[in-house]
């Protein structure tokens, strides 16, 4: 059976997922931005590549982006796994610069599963965990009418199969299309 | 009905203040610097029979007296302690008010009687102040004035309407003139309030001014003078004090479910929420151990304070147990009281909580929003305030599509101000598939900037036929081209 887009974005609720890939930022503003909720977005403190609320600004109102800065990449994850047990905010986005362990995907799993949150990790290429329900490469893809298309690939999926789609970000009705592959 | 004073007079209260909490015998004294040199301000007892004396310098004490052992000298400690003094005296009258830094004035008018008389009530203030280890001398009369001479020259009671033949023998000193006044008036050979009083009335004014005689009718009562008790700022402050110490986290839980309440119906009554808490454990053996709780919001409801301090709790070194626990809300912000609505608008409590949560862990500070700015330089058109003291406000605009990620510039090899076909960009090669822009911004030269050195900037969006989609500058006023951010 083909594994539909609408059947896996949103993303399962209650779960930590991964991204990588350059539109990593984008995919969870959209996701934030669905859900029309504040969202916690933690990063370290040192990352000098940092997120620009006037590029949110498309996806998701930068109001509902809160920022947490954390001294150490244990703190990311120890703010993550509170932010999601709390389950008050839908989405908790943490970026992450050090591979995550399966204990440490599983404790995420868990809170996340409390809290009945969604954590999207953004993770370094390669850097994931066993533990994550789906795990998406995404980046952007050139196309010839000029309407930044991205290319989201599945790369793992704990209930399913894998499959990648090329997909639009409408900004006037908010939403997100599948563009259809060319034959 | 006439008045009653008491002037409680602290000669040692520097010293006092200090030998009471590090007991020691031997020579003290409290030095405090001026115009250079270390003087005595306060000396105990033993110094005093060694010889020193107010006002003498450090160095000249040590020399007379090797042993001296002496603390600088700390006003506000002092002011502290005199306050609490003050609240202190307040078991035995309500008006109670600080005189300078060492004394207090209590109006004991028609509270006397309460403890027997004012000879019962001296008694009892002597003997417990006796029991703080605190030198005190006191003086009560009908006037302040009065109360205050005998309280600094002739320590005693003068009975009901007798306040004129107490004060007769005193020193003129003790109306509480100016030094120089009171140099002239010995010079003149009147040594006595007594003999002060015999003086023809405009003579004394003529040769004095107003304030002799206003201090002499001030101690006589001719002159009404009030004493105006402070208004006590509220202490947000709450203990509890245990018969046996206690070592269980969650019986530090259940203590400040005790503490909580009490602390929050004080804050409400005076309409105000608390932003820090500190809770103050005293372990048996002396030692503190403190718990600080920064709030992302004014708060004062206590169900939900409480399980915000779990994780500091948690942090507590018991040792041999705890014997006190004290909270104090040691910053509060006004808090009005509001309307419970029908439809309240979404409760964003839950939020405020997770984020005084994750404050206590990375930092208060470092939970923080965006907010707009009026600017067109990409990294100031927005700001970055602390989530706990800012709102959301301002509405976003973006004049032109904006990257999702910026980053410091990062140069790349390219000439001329058109677009480069093919680059290198961290190590990988990409083509310009298409170019949009130039958009051109130019710095704000009201505002230094380091970054701007290099005068305007054409941005460009550059898609590259491997999909990367950045954002690029050329500086025409000094040709190089950088990548600054990515679009997705």
């Amino acid at each position: 059976m083909l594994l539909r887009f609408s059947d896996i974005f949103p993303l399962k609720r209650g779960r930590a997922h991964e991204v990588t890939g350059p539109s990593a930022p984008v995919f969870a503003g959209i996701s934030v931005g669905l859900s029309r909720m504040p969202a916690f977005w933690f990063v370290e403190d040192w990352m000098h590549e940092t997120l620009n609320p006037m590029g949110l600004i498309p996806y998701c109102d930068p109001h509902h982006i809160l920022i947490g800065k954390c001294p150490t990449p244990t703190d990311v994850l120890a703010a993550t796994e509170e932010a999601l047990r709390s389950g008050v905010v839908p989405y908790v986005i943490a970026e992450i610069s050090k591979p995550l362990t399966l204990k440490a995907g599983r404790r995420l799993q868990l809170a996340a599963g409390q809290g009945r949150a969604t954590g999207i990790m953004i993770i370094p290429q390669g850097m994931g965990s066993n533990a994550a329900q789906t795990r998406w490469d995404a980046r952007p893809k050139f196309s010839t009418p000029n309407d930044a298309l991205m290319q989201w690939s599945l790369v793992k999926n704990k209930s399913g199969t894998v499959a990648s789609w090329d997909v639009r970000w409408n900004e006037e009705t908010h939403h997100i299309s599948v563009v259809p592959k060319a034959a | 009905m006439k008045k009653r004073i008491i002037s409680l007079w602290f000669p040692r209260l520097h010293s006092d203040r200090i030998l009471r909490r590090q007991p020691m015998t031997g020579p003290f004294a409290v030095t405090a610097h001026a115009q250079n040199t270390d003087r005595l301000l306060c000396v105990n007892q033993e110094a005093q029979s060694a010889g020193l004396e107010r006002g003498m310098s450090l160095s000249d004490a040590h020399a007379l007296c090797p042993s001296l052992r002496s603390e600088p000298h700390h006003p506000q400690a002092d002011q502290y302690f005199l306050s609490g003094l003050s609240r202190w005296a307040r078991r035995y009258c309500p008006w109670v008010a600080q005189d300078g830094g060492d004394g207090l004035l209590m109006d004991i008018t028609g509270s006397a009687h309460l403890f027997g008389g004012e000879e019962a009530m001296l008694n009892d203030l002597g003997h417990r102040l006796g029991h703080a280890r605190l030198n005190a001398r006191w003086g009560v009369a009908d006037t302040r004035g009065a109360a205050w001479a005998l309280a600094h020259y002739r320590p005693g009671i003068a009975a009901m309407g007798e306040t004129e033949r107490a004060l007769n023998s005193l020193p003129v000193a003790a109306l509480r003139i100016a030094p120089q006044e009171d140099v002239t008036l010995q010079r003149l050979g009147v040594k006595t309030i007594g003999q002060l009083t015999k003086l023809p009335r405009a003579t004394l004014g003529q040769r004095f001014g107003a304030s002799v005689l206003m201090r002499l009718d001030q101690a006589l009562g001719t002159h009404g003078e009030t004493i105006s008790p402070e208004a006590e700022a509220p202490v947000y402050a709450t203990r509890l004090t245990f018969p046996e110490p206690i070592g269980l986290s969650s019986d530090v839980m259940a203590a400040l479910e005790r503490l909580l309440p009490a602390l929050c119906a004080k804050l409400r009554d005076h309409q105000m929420g608390a932003r820090t808490m500190l809770l103050i454990c005293r372990r048996v053996d002396g030692q503190d151990q403190q718990v600080e709780l920064r709030l992302a919001r004014p708060l004062r409801d206590a169900a939900r304070i409480q399980p915000l301090f779990e994780r500091g709790v948690g942090t507590i070194d018991a040792g041999f147990g705890i014997d006190q626990l004290r909270l104090v809300a040691t910053q509060v912000e006004h808090l009005a009281v509001e309307q419970i609505a029908h439809h309240a608008p979404q409760s964003q409590d839950g939020l405020h909580d997770l984020i005084t949560r994750l404050g206590n862990r990375i930092g208060l500070d470092n939970i923080q929003r965006f907010l707009p700015a009026d600017s067109h330089i990409p990294e100031r058109s927005f700001k970055i305030a602390a989530a706990a003291w800012s709102e959301p406000s301002g509405t976003w605009v973006s004049p032109a599509p904006r990257p999702i990620r910026i980053f410091p510039p990062e140069g790349i090899a390219a000439t001329g101000n058109a677009p480069p076909k093919r680059f290198r960009w961290r190590r990988q090669s990409l083509a310009t598939a298409r170019a949009t822009g130039p958009e051109r911004i130019a710095p704000e030269w009201w505002l230094m900037d380091e970054n701007w050195r290099s005068g305007m900037r054409d941005y460009w969006r550059i898609e590259t036929q491997q999909g990367r989609r950045l954002w690029m500058f050329y500086t025409p006023q000094n040709p190089g081209w950088f990548v600054h951010g990515e679009f997705a």
